[in-house]
C-alpha cells in the first residue's frame, strides 16, 4: 500500500517504521540536550564514566595474582608507600587494586540488581495496576508486604539461607528492593488505564498480553528507566551493607567486602586508615554519581519538576 | 481475623474525636483505623508464615544447621527431630500460635532465644530513639531553613551536604568516626570510647554510669543520626517548596503578616506532615543502619546479635530478630497510619 501525498516524492515517502525511527531519535537528541544543560547530571556522568573505564581495565592495571592472598607482595598492614599507593591490607595485598578489582564488582552486582528488581517491579506494577478486581488486589497486597518488611533484616535471611555467592547476592536485592517500583508502576498505569485508545485496541480485538505489551509498557517506560539510576545507587549501596556483613562471595572482592575485611581484621583499632577511607569513598563517590544523573533524568522525564 | 481488629480499632477512633454518636455503621475515622490495623495484622501474618517456610526451604539436613559448630546433647537433638518429624501443619500451627518460644536453643549462645532478645532490646532502643529525635529535630529545620531560602548559599550547600550523607554506607561514617575520634590519628584526639556502652565496673545506676553511658553513645548516635538528618532535610524541603506555591501564603503577606509569621504559624504547620509520619514510616531504615552501627561500635543491642547470628550462623537466633524487626517496622507503619489521620483529617476517607 503506497500513500502519496501531495509536494512529496512519491518513491521517497517513508514508510510507517521510517517514521518512528525518525521520530524516536529526534526525542532521544532533545533529551540528550536538554541533560547537557543540567550541569550535575553531567558531573555524575563524567564521574561514572571514569569509573566504568578504570573497571574495566582492571586486569590491565593490575594482574590477578596482586589480589590473590597467597601471592601478595607488600608488608601485611603497611601504610601508604610508592610501591603500594593506597598501602596494603592484612595479608600485604594493594589496596589500590582490591579497589579497582572492587570496582567490577560493585558496579556489576549493582547493575544487574537493579536489572532483576526493575523487571520485577514493572511485571508486577503492570499487573496488579491493568487487573482491576481479585488478582489485582492480591498483587497490589503482595507489593505492600514486602515494602513494608524491612530490607535488611529481610534480605539476611534471605542470603542466609541461599548461601553467599555473587549471583545470590545479586537475587537477594533483586527480590527485596521491586516493591517501590512495583507501586510507581502501579499508579501510572491506573492512570492510563481509562483512556479511550486501550478500550479502542480492545475493540479491535487485542488480548490482555497485547495490552500491556505494546501500549501500556511503551507509557510506564520512561518513568521505570528514570528511576533505575536511583535504583542502581541504592543496589550498590545495599550491595556494600551485604557484604560488609560477610554476606558477599568471599572470592570476589567488592568495597563493601574491603571494609568487611578491614572491620574483621582490627584495621580501625590499629588506626589504618587507608584501609577504610578508599573504598568508602568510592561508594559514596558511585554512589552520588548514579543520584545525580538520577534526579536530571527525572527532571527530563516530568517537566513540571524542572527548576524544583 | 477480622473481628478482633475492628474491636480494638473503637478506642483509636474516641482518640481522634471524629463522628461522635454514630451508634450504627462505621465512622470514615473508625474505618480509615480498622483498615490501617487490619493491614497490619495481615502483613503480620504474612511474615510469620514467611519466616516458617523459608527456614524450612533450607538445604540439608536441618538438625546440622540449626546446630552446626557446638556440641548439643543427643536428648535435645532427639527433641529437635521429634519436632521437625511432625506433620508440616502441626509444625506451623505451633510456631504460628508462639513464634518466639522456640524448641530451639541460640547455638551460639545455647540460650533460650527470647531470653536473648529481652536483654539486648534496651540498648538498640536507647541507640535508635536518641538518634532518631536529633535526627528529626535537626534534619527538619535544616530543611525549613533551606526551602525557605531556596537556592541560595544555605540551600545550595546544604543540599550538597544532604546529597552526600544519603549516599554513605552509614557504617563506614562510623568507621571513620570511630578510627578519627575513637582511636584518634594525627591530626584529630581519640577522646571517645572505640566500643561498648559502659565501662567495666562503672555502676549503670549511678550518676557517673548515667555519664559514662552517655558518652559511649556519642559516636554511634552522630553516625546514626547523621544519614537521617539527610532524609529529614530532604523530605522537608521539598515538602515546604510544595507548599510555597500555595495561595493562602500570598494570602498571609498581603495580610502584612512578616516573613517569620508566614513561615511559622502558617507555611511550616502544613509542611511538617510527612515528616512527623517520616519518623515512624523509616523505622524500616534505621533498623538496617542500627545493625551496622551496632556491629561497627560493639553496641551491645540487637543488631550486634543479629551479626553474631548471622556470622554463626545461628538460624533460630536469626529468625527470632527478623520476627522482632518486623513486628517493630509493622506497628511503627500503623502507628504512623493513625497519626496522619489525626494529624491530617483529609486523609481520614
Amino acid at each position: 500500500m503506497t500513500m502519496t501525498r501531495p509536494g512529496m516524492d512519491p518513491v521517497r515517502t517513508p514508510t510507517a517504521k521510517q517514521v518512528t525511527r525518525a521520530r524516536r531519535r529526534a526525542s532521544r537528541s532533545r533529551s540528550w540536550r536538554s541533560f547537557r544543560s543540567n550541569r550535575s547530571g553531567m558531573v555524575g556522568l563524567v564521574v561514572l564514566l571514569a569509573f566504568v573505564v578504570v573497571a574495566i581495565l582492571a586486569p590491565v592495571l593490575f594482574p590477578p595474582s596482586t589480589i590473590s592472598v597467597t601471592q601478595a607482595t607488600g608488608e601485611p598492614m603497611s601504610p601508604p608507600t610508592a610501591g603500594f599507593p593506597l598501602g596494603t591490607d592484612e595479608s600485604g595485598r594493594s589496596i589500590l587494586a582490591l579497589i579497582v578489582w572492587g570496582a567490577r564488582i560493585s558496579l556489576v552486582v549493582g547493575l544487574a540488581a537493579t536489572v532483576m528488581s526493575m523487571l520485577i517491579g514493572t511485571v508486577m506494577g503492570i499487573m496488579s495496576g491493568y487487573f482491576g478486581g481479585g488478582l489485582g488486589l492480591v498483587l497490589n497486597r503482595f507489593t505492600d508486604w514486602f515494602l513494608v518488611i524491612p530490607f535488611l533484616p529481610l534480605a539476611i535471611v534471605l542470603a542466609t539461607v541461599l548461601g553467599a555467592s555473587l549471583i545470590n547476592i545479586i537475587v537477594v536485592i533483586g527480590i527485596t528492593s521491586w516493591p517501590g517500583t512495583a507501586r510507581l508502576v502501579r499508579s501510572q498505569t491506573l492512570s492510563i488505564g481509562g483512556r479511550p485508545y486501550l478500550e479502542r485496541a480492545r475493540a479491535l480485538g487485542a488480548g490482555n498480553i497485547h495490552l500491556m505489551r505494546r501500549h501500556i509498557l511503551p507509557n510506564v517506560m520512561p518513568l521505570v528507566l528514570a528511576n533505575t539510576t536511583l535504583m542502581v545507587a541504592l543496589a550498590i549501596l545495599s550491595e556494600t551493607t551485604l557484604s560488609f556483613l560477610g554476606l558477599g562471595d568471599p572470592l570476589s572482592p567488592s568495597w563493601g567486602s574491603i571494609l568487611d575485611g578491614a572491620f574483621t581484621s582490627g584495621a580501625m583499632t590499629v588506626g589504618a586508615w587507608w584501609y577504610v577511607l578508599p573504598p568508602g569513598l568510592c561508594v559514596v563517590a558511585v554512589v552520588l554519581a548514579f543520584t545525580l544523573i538520577g534526579r536530571a533524568l527525572e527532571d527530563i522525564a516530568d517537566p513540571r519538576r524542572q527548576g524544583a | 481475623m477480622d473481628q478482633p481488629v475492628s474491636t480494638s480499632a473503637a478506642p483509636v477512633q474516641d482518640g481522634a474525636a471524629d463522628g461522635a454518636g454514630q451508634s450504627s455503621g462505621m465512622s470514615p475515622g473508625t474505618r480509615y483505623a480498622a483498615r490501617s490495623i487490619g493491614s497490619g495484622v495481615a502483613t503480620l501474618f504474612f511474615v510469620v508464615v514467611f519466616n516458617f517456610f523459608l527456614f524450612r526451604m533450607l538445604p540439608g539436613d536441618p538438625i546440622g544447621l540449626y546446630t552446626r559448630g557446638r556440641n548439643v546433647p543427643p536428648e535435645q537433638i532427639a527433641k529437635l527431630r521429634a519436632e521437625l518429624d511432625k506433620p508440616i501443619l502441626e509444625q506451623f500451627l505451633t510456631y504460628v500460635a508462639n513464634p518466639f518460644s522456640s524448641t530451639i536453643n541460640s547455638a551460639r549462645f545455647n540460650r533460650p532465644v527470647w531470653e536473648l532478645i529481652f536483654e539486648r532490646v534496651g540498648a538498640t532502643l536507647l541507640l535508635v530513639g536518641t538518634a532518631i529525635l536529633i535526627a528529626s529535630i535537626v534534619g527538619t529545620l535544616i530543611g525549613i531553613r533551606a526551602a525557605w531560602k531556596r537556592g541560595e548559599t544555605f540551600d545550595s550547600v546544604s543540599s550538597a551536604v544532604t546529597l552526600t550523607l544519603y549516599a554513605m554506607p552509614e557504617f563506614w561514617l562510623g568507621m571513620i568516626l570511630l578510627i578519627m575520634f575513637g582511636v584518634g590519628t594525627a591530626i584529630t584526639p581519640g577522646v571517645f570510647p572505640i566500643g561498648g556502652i559502659i565501662s567495666p565496673g562503672v555502676d549503670p545506676r549511678s550518676l557517673e554510669g548515667i555519664l559514662n553511658v552517655a558518652w559511649h553513645m556519642v559516636l554511634p548516635v552522630t553516625t546514626l543520626a547523621a544519614v537521617y538528618v539527610a532524609e529529614y532535610a530532604l523530605v522537608m524541603r521539598a515538602s515546604l517548596i510544595d507548599e510555597m506555591g500555595q495561595d493562602y501564603l500570598t494570602v498571609a503577606r498581603a495580610k502584612g503578616l512578616k516573613d517569620k509569621v508566614v513561615r511559622r504559624r502558617h507555611a511550616v504547620p502544613n509542611a511538617i506532615l510527612p515528616t512527623v509520619t517520616l519518623i515512624f514510616m523509616n523505622l524500616g531504615f534505621v533498623i538496617s543502619g542500627a545493625i551496622t552501627i551496632e556491629t561497627v561500635f560493639s553496641w551491645p543491642g540487637l543488631g550486634l546479635l543479629t551479626y553474631d547470628a548471622l556470622r554463626g550462623p545461628d538460624i533460630a537466633l536469626l529468625q527470632a530478630t527478623f520476627l522482632l524487626f518486623s513486628i517493630g517496622v509493622i506497628v511503627a507503619n500503623i502507628i504512623a497510619d493513625l497519626l496522619y489521620a489525626v494529624l491530617d483529617p483529609r486523609v481520614r476517607v
